[in-house]
C-alpha cells in the first residue's frame, strides 16, 4: 500500500502436509526433517495465494530464522522495578491535552487514549483528567470527610475509619458532561482520543455514602438533596440527589482497579456518582452536606449548564445518556492491507446496562448488531466487537447503542434537531469515521 | 484446663462475637464534629442565601482587591479572554427588566461571559468565597469577597459606582441579575426522579433501523487538511503494533515500524549554563510550589512569557529578574500584568539566576 505498510507474520507458510509430516516427524525425535518441512513450505509460498493471504518471503522470515537476543541470553532481575511499568514499546500510548483548549494547565483536561486500549478497564495512569485549579497529593493521614447540615450529629471521619468500614467493589465509567462537547457544530478534532477521551471506566471501593449519613442520622426524608465538596483550593461543589443516594449506588471511593485512587482522580477519597457526569465525582472529598434544596453551585449554574435554542439553560442536566463510539478503526488511524478486521469499540449508558449495539460500514443505511462481550454491567463501559472483512473500498463506520431502557442513541440529525449547537454538554449523537481508499481514518459527521 | 472448661471458654467467645455483631451500627467509627469545624468547612451559600454571612464591601474597595489580585487573569475590567473567559458583557438594561437575556436567542453570538449565565447571586459570591485568587484560594476576607462581587456587578451595570453590597441588600440585587429567569429544569437528565414535575421521558428520541434506513450518506464536516497536524503527529499516538498504526501527519513518508520504536526516555542535555538536570528539578519544585507554573511553561507562553524567552531576552541580568519577581510588572511581554510575588528570598534569587544563566533543563 505505501512504504509503512508491515510485512505480516508468516503464518500458515507450512502447508498442512508439512505440518502432519512436522508433528509426525517430532514424534519420532527426527526433528531434522524439520529442514526438509522448511523448504517445502518456502517453494509454496513462492506461488500466488488463492485468496488473501500474507505472503512469505522466500527464506522464512528473519525474527524466525535469526534467533533474537532474548532467546539467546539472561533477561532482567525480579524486581527491577518496584512499580512495572508498561513495555517501553507502548511510549505512544499516554492520556493528551488536546492544544489550545485551555489556556493554563491547571484549569484544563487531558484525554484518555480510546483507541488503544482494550476491554473496558482503563489503566489508572491513562485515566483522563480534568482539573479546575491543579492536583494534590494529599496526605491521607491529615484527610477528613465530615457529614453535616440536617443529621442529628456532624460528624467526622478518618482515612483510617473510613477504611474500616464494610467495602463494596464496583466498576463504573465517569464521563466528562462536556465530552464530545467540541463537535456539537462540525469536526474539530481528528481522533477519538480527542472526540470521546474525557470517558474512563474502573472497578472503585469504597463505602456506600448512605451508610456515613446513617452514622450522622441524616434525615433522609426532608434532606432530598446532598452536596459534595472537595477539599482542594477550587473546592468544588455539586448537588446530588439524594434517592440516588438512599439506593446504595454512590460510593465515597478509595480505591481504583485494585489500589488506592491516583492523586489525579482525588487521592484519598473522592465520591462516585454512577452513570451521572464527572463534575459530579468531586475529587479530595472532605464534607457532605444533607440539604432540602439544590444548591446552585458554579458548576451548577454558570458552568455545565445546556444552552437550548430558544436560549434557556438547562440546569442539573446530569445524567450520561446512552452513548457509544468505535475504538478500532477510529479517526487518525491507517489501515495495513485489505482484508479481515474487528471492529471493536465502547458503549455505555448512565441509566442501567447497554442492551444492545448496530454497527454500520455504509454510514448508517444497514446495521449489523455486534457481540457484547462480558462482563456487562450497569452504569459501565461495555465492549463491542465485530466482523469486518474490508474492500479497499470507501466505507463509513458506525456505531449505535442501545440501553435496558429501549433508549436509542442518536443521530447528530436527531440531536441537533432538539438541542441545537450550543449545548457544549451531553453530546452522545453517533460518531462516524470515514475509511479512504488508501486505507487512512478520518472523522467525518454527515448531512 | 479440663476438656469442659475449654468448651466453656470457647463458648463465652463465641457468645461474646456474637454480641459484638449483634449491636449493630460500627462502633468506634466516625466522632461528632466541633461547632468550630464545622463553621470552618461548612463555606457553602445556597440560592436562598443559607449560609452567607454577615458583611458587607464598596465598588471602590472592590475594584482595589481586583487590580491587586484578579486582574492579572481576568482583565481590569473582567472582560479579558485570554486566559478564563469573560465575565462581564452581553447584557443589557432590558435584561435586567426581564431577567432574560437576550442575546443568548442568537446563534451567531460568539461566546457567553459569566453574567450572561447567572442565574443566582449566591453562586457568584460563594465561587469567588472558596475558589478566588485562582493561585491563591480562600485567601480573601468576607468583606473582600462582598467587595468583589460588588465591583462586577457594577462592571455589569446591575448596580451603581457608589453601591456597598451587604448580606441585607443582597436579595434585591438578586432580583436585577439579567438572567434570573434564565433556567429551566424541563429536562428529564436529573437523576434520582428528585425534581417534581418534570418529565421523565428523554427528549431526543431515536429508533434502531436496521435496513435501508438513511439516505445515501454525505459527508457534510471534516478537518481540513491544514489542520491535518494540530493535535501533533498522530502516528506517535497510536500504538506501533496491531491492525493499524496511526498517520503520520506530520508530513514525509510513514515511519517504518523499526525507526519508530519509541526512544528510551528524554537523555540528559548537556549541563549548560546555569546548572545541572537536578538544579533544574529543583527550580520546577519551587516554581511549582509557589504558583509561577500558573502562567508560566518551559518552552510556551501560557500567561506569561515562556521560561527560554525570558532566559533569552535578559541574560545575564539576575538582579533585575528578581527585581521584576518581586515588584511584578506590565507591558514588557504583553498587557496582562505580573502581580508582585512574595516568594522566599532564597527563592527569587534562584529561579532569578537560573533565568539570567539561561533556564537550563
Amino acid at each position: 500500500m505505501d512504504s509503512g505498510r508491515l510485512r505480516k507474520a508468516p503464518e500458515n507458510f507450512i502447508d498442512r502436509g508439512g505440518v502432519a509430516r512436522v508433528f509426525a516427524e517430532a514424534r519420532q525425535g527426527r526433528r531434522d526433517f524439520l529442514r526438509g518441512a522448511f523448504a517445502a513450505a518456502a517453494a509454496g509460498a513462492a506461488l500466488p495465494a488463492a485468496h488473501a493471504q500474507a505472503a512469505a518471503p522466500a527464506d522464512g522470515d528473519p525474527d524466525i530464522l535469526n534467533l533474537p537476543e532474548h532467546s539467546r541470553g539472561l533477561g532482567q532481575a525480579v524486581a527491577t522495578d518496584g512499580y512495572g511499568k508498561p513495555s517501553r514499546y507502548e511510549r505512544n500510548v499516554q492520556r493528551r491535552p488536546s492544544p489550545g483548549l485551555t489556556q493554563t494547565t491547571q484549569a484544563s483536561v487531558s484525554f484518555a487514549p480510546l483507541q488503544s486500549l482494550f476491554g473496558i478497564v482503563t489503566p489508572s495512569g491513562l485515566h483522563f483528567e480534568r482539573h479546575h485549579q491543579g492536583w494534590w497529593d494529599i496526605d491521607p493521614s491529615r484527610h477528613r470527610l465530615m457529614v453535616n447540615g440536617m443529621v442529628k450529629n456532624a460528624k467526622v471521619f478518618t482515612m483510617d475509619e473510613l477504611m474500616r468500614l464494610p467495602s463494596v467493589s464496583r466498576f463504573h465509567f465517569i464521563e466528562c458532561g462536556a465530552n464530545t462537547g467540541m463537535e456539537w457544530g462540525n469536526v474539530a478534532v481528528p481522533t477519538c482520543q480527542y472526540t470521546h477521551g474525557m470517558l474512563s471506566c474502573s472497578e472503585f471501593t469504597g463505602v456506600p455514602l448512605i451508610t456515613l449519613l446513617e452514622l450522622a442520622g441524616a434525615d433522609l426524608g426532608n434532606g432530598r438533596f446532598v452536596l459534595a465538596e472537595g477539599g482542594d483550593g477550587s473546592s468544588m461543589t455539586r448537588t446530588i440527589p439524594m434517592s440516588m443516594v438512599r439506593s446504595g449506588e454512590v460510593l465515597v471511593a478509595y480505591g481504583q482497579n485494585g489500589e488506592m485512587l491516583r492523586p489525579e482522580q482525588g487521592y484519598p477519597l473522592r465520591l462516585v456518582v454512577p452513570g451521572v457526569q464527572g463534575v459530579s465525582w468531586v475529587k479530595y472529598l472532605r464534607r457532605v452536606e444533607v440539604g432540602d434544596q439544590p444548591y446552585g453551585a458554579k458548576d451548577e449554574t454558570v458552568h455545565y449548564v445546556d444552552l437550548m435554542p430558544d436560549g434557556q439553560h438547562r440546569q442539573y442536566t446530569s445524567i450520561q445518556e446512552c452513548k457509544s463510539v468505535v475504538t478500532t478503526p477510529s479517526g487518525g488511524q491507517q489501515l495495513l492491507d485489505k482484508g479481515f478486521y474487528n471492529i471493536t469499540g465502547l458503549a455505555w449508558s448512565g441509566r442501567g446496562k447497554v442492551k444492545k449495539v448496530d454497527v454500520s460500514v455504509d454510514g448508517g443505511r444497514n446495521w449489523r448488531t455486534a457481540r457484547l462481550e462480558t462482563p456487562v454491567l450497569s452504569k459501565c463501559l461495555t465492549r463491542f466487537n465485530i466482523d469486518w472483512v474490508w474492500d479497499g473500498k470507501p466505507a463509513i463506520i458506525q456505531s449505535r447503542a442501545t440501553d435496558d431502557t429501549g433508549y436509542v442513541q442518536p443521530t447528530y440529525r436527531q440531536l441537533r434537531a432538539v438541542r441545537g449547537t450550543r449545548s457544549i454538554y451531553h453530546n452522545n449523537a453517533i460518531q462516524s469515521w470515514l475509511v479512504e481508499v488508501s486505507g487512512e481514518v478520518k472523522n467525518v459527521q454527515l448531512s | 484446663m479440663s476438656s469442659s472448661r475449654k468448651a466453656l471458654a470457647a463458648l463465652a467467645i463465641a457468645v461474646l462475637s456474637a454480641t459484638a455483631f449483634a449491636q449493630g451500627g460500627y462502633p468506634g467509627i466516625g466522632r461528632d464534629a466541633t461547632a468550630r469545624e464545622v463553621a470552618a468547612w461548612d463555606i457553602d451559600v445556597r440560592p436562598d442565601f443559607k449560609g452567607l454571612p454577615p458583611g458587607s464591601g464598596s465598588v471602590a474597595r472592590g475594584q482595589d482587591v481586583w487590580e491587586a489580585k484578579c486582574a492579572s487573569c481576568h482583565g481590569v475590567f473582567g472582560e479579558s479572554n485570554q486566559v478564563f473567559n469573560p465575565i462581564v458583557g452581553g447584557t443589557t438594561a432590558q435584561d435586567i427588566e426581564t431577567g432574560r437575556v437576550a442575546m443568548l436567542r442568537r446563534p451567531d453570538y460568539p461566546g457567553r461571559t459569566t453574567f450572561m449565565k447567572l442565574s443566582s447571586l449566591s453562586t457568584l459570591w460563594d465561587y469567588i468565597n472558596r475558589a478566588m485568587p485562582w493561585n491563591q484560594p480562600k485567601s480573601l476576607s468576607t468583606d473582600e469577597v462582598y467587595a468583589v462581587t460588588a465591583y462586577l456587578l457594577n462592571l455589569a451595570e446591575i448596580v451603581p459606582a457608589d453601591f456597598t453590597l451587604s448580606d441585607r441588600n443582597i436579595r434585591e440585587v438578586q432580583q436585577r441579575l439579567p438572567n434570573r429567569n434564565g433556567m429551566t429544569l424541563d429536562h428529564a437528565l436529573w437523576p434520582g426522579g428528585a425534581m417534581p414535575g418534570r418529565p421523565t421521558r428523554p427528549d431526543v428520541v431515536a429508533s434502531a433501523c436496521m435496513n435501508n434506513c438513511a439516505a445515501e450518506p454525505k459527508v457534510a464536516s471534516i478537518l481540513p487538511p491544514f489542520a491535518r497536524n494540530a493535535h501533533g503527529n498522530l502516528a506517535e499516538q497510536n500504538r506501533l503494533v496491531g491492525p493499524q498504526r496511526g498517520v503520520n501527519t506530520a508530513g514525509g513518508a510513514p515511519v517504518p515500524v523499526a525507526d519508530a520504536a519509541p526512544v528510551p526516555a528524554a537523555t540528559p542535555r548537556a549541563a549548560v549554563a546555569g546548572g545541572s538536570a537536578s538544579a533544574a528539578a529543583a527550580i520546577g519544585a519551587i516554581a511549582q510550589k509557589n504558583n509561577c507554573t500558573a502562567c508560566h511553561a518551559p518552552d510556551q507562553r501560557v500567561v506569561g512569557p515562556s521560561w527560554a524567552e525570558i532566559a533569552k531576552k535578559h541574560e545575564g541580568k539576575a538582579d533585575y529578574l528578581a527585581g521584576k519577581i518581586r515588584a511584578g510588572g506590565a507591558g514588557v511581554w504583553g498587557a496582562i500584568p505580573m502581580p508582585p510575588q512574595t516568594l522566599a528570598d532564597e527563592d527569587i534569587r534562584r529561579i532569578a539566576s537560573w533565568l539570567a544563566g539561561g533556564a537550563a533543563r
